[in-house]
């Protein structure tokens, strides 16, 4: 371009270069050539836009053969076959797993339940309910041993589920009753006058157990132990003194068969 | 300066309209492409060499795109479409670098 500019003192003589040309051809846009070039680059544009937006949606499988095709769904069907096989040994032991919880639960609530009654029976946890106090003054000195187990005999009659004496003493199977210089002494408790029994069962029920003619009330109150009982009903006995759990040393369960 | 409106026109319309490339084109649009580019560049190395017709442009053009669609329509009916493909795309391809070197020399003289 640079050595052709002094040997063309005449513009029309000299080929152009190829610069040149562009430069013409961008100052003089309607030329037939042009507009030619326009429309086939307009079709080219076109077809490689769509080209390429039809190759980004499924560029995997476009251009493959039919045998590839036929393996590759073969092979995504025979993966699914054995997802589904997969699928369905899970979801069996899924539902075995929470059979078994579920028994398992219910096993414990069931233990649960039955260690909450023999607790209760056997006095290791405090309970709580409706039921009488017994208040028994004994002024004299008179209330012994037999008339105390006469009046846990009355009340255990009447249904009494939980017997304490005095706030401190469980009264359970293996309670002992013994006279004591004052007052009585049970499972190795000194207790003294005057005596308060709890019991939680029906209070209407263990009320009566006691006042019925020549019971527990009648004899406290004779002349000769001069005496007196106060027996209060309440729907809220709380008894809250346990005793530890006995080692049985000698008895087993024996298994009946 | 229309020429590169076209293009861009083309590139616009296709970008709006979206068109679902019919199924019995899908193996040709692509080789079909790669030969108009051909054609293209072919036709700036000869405007700028100052041979440039526009009728050889639009014989070569469509021809070119015939041609290449043609042979991949054989090569798939032979069986061998896609190494046909290949070979067409290679061909098409060391064309447009030769053409493409042309027009580097003349534009920069490079």
């Amino acid at each position: 371009m640079t050595e052709q500019k002094p040997t063309a003192p005449d513009p029309e003589e000299p080929p152009p270069s190829g610069r040149a040309r562009l430069l013409a051809a961008l100052r003089r846009p309607w030329s037939r050539g042009q507009v030619t070039a326009a429309v086939l680059l307009a079709v080219v544009g076109f077809g490689s836009v769509v080209q390429v937006r039809a190759n980004e949606g499924s560029d995997r499988y476009v251009g493959m053969r039919q045998g590839d095709l036929i393996q590759l769904l073969n092979s995504l069907s025979t993966a699914s076959q054995r997802a589904e096989n997969e699928i369905a040994k899970l979801q069996q032991t899924r539902s075995t797993l929470r059979n078994d919880t579920d028994s398992r639960r219910a096993a414990l609530e069931r233990a649960r339940q039955q260690a909450n009654t023999l607790g209760i029976l056997a006095g290791t946890l405090p309970a709580q309910g409706p039921g009488v106090r017994a208040t028994i003054t004994d002024p004299n000195g008179k209330v012994g041993t037999d008339l105390m187990l006469n009046g846990i005999e009355e009340l255990r009659d009447a249904g009494a589920e939980v017997i304490e004496i005095n706030d401190s003493v469980r009264v359970i199977a293996q309670t002992s009753f013994k006279d004591g210089l004052r007052g009585i002494i049970v499972d190795g408790h000194q207790l003294s006058p005057p005596y308060t029994i709890d019991a939680i069962g029906n209070p209407h029920t263990l009320a009566q157990a006691m006042a019925f003619t020549g019971g527990f009330i009648d004899e406290i109150e004779s002349p000769a132990i001069g005496g007196k009982v106060v027996v209060a009903q309440s729907q809220s006995i709380e008894i809250a003194s346990v005793r530890q759990p006995a080692q049985a040393d000698y008895a087993r369960p024996a298994h009946s068969g | 300066m229309i020429a590169g409106l076209g293009l861009l026109l083309g590139v616009v319309l296709g970008l709006l309209l979206q068109p679902q490339v019919p199924l019995w084109m899908e193996p040709y649009l692509p080789i079909a492409v790669v030969a108009a580019l051909d054609a293209v560049f072919g036709a700036l190395r000869a405007f700028l060499d100052g041979i440039f017709d526009d009728k050889v442009f639009v014989v070569s053009f469509v021809s070119n795109v015939l041609i290449a669609a043609l042979i991949v329509y054989l090569g798939d009916k032979l069986g061998v479409g896609g190494q046909l493909s290949t070979g067409v795309i290679v061909v098409l391809g060391i064309r447009i670098f030769s053409n493409v070197a042309a027009i580097r020399r003349h534009l920069f003289h490079a």
